[in-house]
């Protein structure tokens, strides 16, 4: 077999992952993860609570689940995304996470800069206090519930 | 011989082409394992269970319904499991064989307030569910005592039995078996010649074979609950018929986890709830009922014994009033890939504080266990001052015995041991070290205290008489 012959096979065998892995995306749903619709989170049903307590909630007509979990700039948005979905993914393929699922403190803070975002009119006279560097106007400190909990 | 024009070249680029090959097929067999593996998932949320055996009212081997649930039969299993907490269970390494901790030596005040009774014998630590037969058989108090038949209304799948005895009559199988001795009960044959009891509390107890639904079983408990809620103004109150399925995820477990007594010659289990389940509301039933349990060794005075009031305390805590049930905490929802399965492994809470207390409470484990253990701390150093008091009045009354006051001189003494055994007995058999209600449990403690001195004056006052 000729060198060139056999580089067209390798080429040709790629194609076999690639099928594969295009067919496995869309059975997964993937196409589901580059949009906005809050189903998205629920594809695994681990977050089903979160989702049901959020259609009952008053945020529901104004934010979705990513106004509030992911940041609202071009490439750190696609960045977290990214790493939210890696993370889940093998989180939920390999089964080895804490119950109740938590917020990570990174993902917190996220959450808290979205709630200024929207909320800014109403707390800007607080939310910049010096007390803010240690971590004292956490507004999920007192508003836990908002989005999906019993505060809606 | 070596090629002389290839030099080489030629294997390194099969090498290659054999590197790229092993690559592409590894990536296409992780690519199916990831297939595979979500397409499982999505299989697991589209259907609960599979009906692999019809099981109905006379499967009581778990083993059988584990085929169609093996998730809630394997938790179920692990009740077999040796756990221990601070206050519960048998003691930091302990082995999987072998009974669990005397609770008689860990307290030694239970052997003197028991005197005269079987549970100054022997009165353990609890083992999980699966043992519930296995260990009432071992136990001093019925290998040494004659018990009766009573006490197969909880410690076995008995549905079998009482159909068999009753000839298709649950209530009537279960007070004619009530009243038999404990080993003919527990011997008895169907006419094939096929044990009626084989199995510990298992899935029978709990569930409707043909729905799956909760359900309560055990006659005592059925008419129980349904004398309390007539007390309530509600008549004819059917568990299986009214009670809301988070109701009935306590009911179930209150089958059982409650105070009790054997009424009559016939020895029907009754729950003592007419008149109410607090501890004096029980107390006045008996009164009335003019049943006691035994006859104190020490003083003569005529005694009641409390049973694991764990339903009736759980009733009086924060918990209850907000409507969380026993499994909450006891059996929480795990999720088990795509399925969401209540652990059958009931537990302390304390040994899975992450489903058991987050699920309501986004408070950190560690936070919540030192809650829990700054109640049961407290809580168990109350109790050793009651059981202190009540031992002082013990040594009272026996010693105004030795100098001469009579049985009437020492009535009023008598009256007070009696309702501060009850009360002390009533916490002290609870199986919460006093989380399930703290304050109700420090109050029966207070009152406790105040009877066991009270009785501890008037044995004095006795002893005074001219």
């Amino acid at each position: 077999m000729t060198r060139k012959s056999l580089v067209i096979l390798l080429i040709g065998l790629l194609g076999i992952p690639a099928g594969v892995g295009a067919f496995t995306f869309v059975y997964a749903k993937g196409f589901s993860y580059l949009s906005t619709d809050p189903r998205a989170c629920v594809n695994c049903h681990v977050m089903n609570p979160q989702y049901d307590g959020w259609l009952k909630s008053g945020h529901r007509h104004t934010a979705t689940c990513v106004e509030c979990h992911l940041p609202h700039t071009g490439l750190a948005k696609w960045v977290a995304k990214a790493e939210h979905g890696f993370r889940h993914s093998a989180a939920f393929t390999l089964q080895n996470f804490k119950e109740p699922i938590e917020i990570t403190p990174r993902d917190r803070e996220m959450v808290r800069v979205n709630c200024v975002r929207c909320h800014e009119g109403l707390v800007q006279a607080i939310a910049d206090t010096p007390g803010r560097a240690h971590g004292e106007l956490d507004c999920l400190h007192c508003h836990s519930s908002a989005g999906h909990g019993a505060g809606g | 011989m070596a090629d002389p024009r290839g030099s080489g070249v030629p294997t390194r680029g099969w090498l290659l082409a054999l590197l790229i090959l092993v690559g592409i097929a590894g990536i296409t067999v992780l690519l199916l394992a990831l297939l595979t593996n979500i397409f499982e998932r999505k299989q697991e949320a589209r259907q609960s269970f599979v009906r692999l055996v019809e099981v109905t009212e006379d499967t009581a081997d778990p083993k059988v319904w584990g085929q169609n649930w093996p998730q809630q039969y394997d938790s179920y299993l692990r009740t077999s499991l040796p756990t221990t907490t601070k206050y519960g269970g048998r003691g930091a390494g302990a082995s999987d064989t072998g009974p669990a901790e005397q609770k008689l030596d860990r307290d030694p005040w239970l052997k003197r307030i028991f005197a005269g009774y079987a549970f100054a014998l022997d009165y353990r630590d609890r083992r999980g569910h699966f043992y519930a037969l296995f260990d009432q058989e071992a136990t001093r108090r019925v290998t040494e005592k004659q018990q009766p038949g009573a006490c197969m209304q909880c410690h076995a799948s008995n549905l079998p039995l009482y159909r068999f005895v009753g000839k298709g009559d649950v209530q009537k199988g279960f007070e004619q078996v009530s009243g038999m001795p404990y080993r003919e009960a527990r011997e008895m044959k169907d006419d094939k010649g096929q044990p009626l009891v084989q199995h510990s509390v298992a899935c029978l107890d709990c569930h409707d074979p043909k729905t799956m639904a909760v359900r309560v079983t055990r006659p005592g408990f059925i008419a129980g609950i349904k004398a309390f809620k007539a007390k309530q103004g509600i008549a004819d109150f059917d568990p299986n018929r009214d009670a809301t399925r988070q109701e009935m995820r306590s009911y179930v477990c209150g089958q059982c986890h409650v105070e009790y007594y054997f009424k009559g010659p016939g020895k029907v289990v009754t729950y003592p709830w007419a008149n109410g389940i607090k501890v004096e509301e029980i107390e006045a039933y008996y009164d009335k009922e003019g049943f006691t349990d035994w006859v104190h060794a020490e003083t003569g005075t005529k005694l009641l014994k409390a049973q694991h009031p764990e339903f009736e305390v759980w009733s009086q805590g924060v918990h209850s009033r907000a409507g969380v049930a026993c499994a909450d905490c006891h059996m929480p929802y795990e999720r088990v890939g795509s399925l969401k399965v209540s652990d059958h492994w009931v537990r302390s809470p304390l040994l899975n504080l992450n489903r058991a207390c987050q699920t309501c409470h986004a408070v950190s484990e560690k936070e919540l266990e030192a809650r829990v253990l700054n109640i049961q701390d407290r809580h168990h150093a109350l109790m050793q001052r009651a059981a202190k008091a009540t031992t002082d009045m013990l040594d009272t009354i026996v010693a105004a015995k030795k100098r001469g006051a009579s049985e009437k001189d020492l009535q009023a003494a008598a009256a007070q041991q009696k309702k501060a055994q009850w009360r002390l007995d009533f916490v002290a058999a609870e199986n919460s070290m006093g989380f399930h209600a703290p304050q109700e449990l420090a109050r029966i403690l207070g009152e406790v205290i105040d009877h066991a001195r009270q009785g501890q004056l008037e044995a004095e006052r006795a002893t005074r008489k001219p």
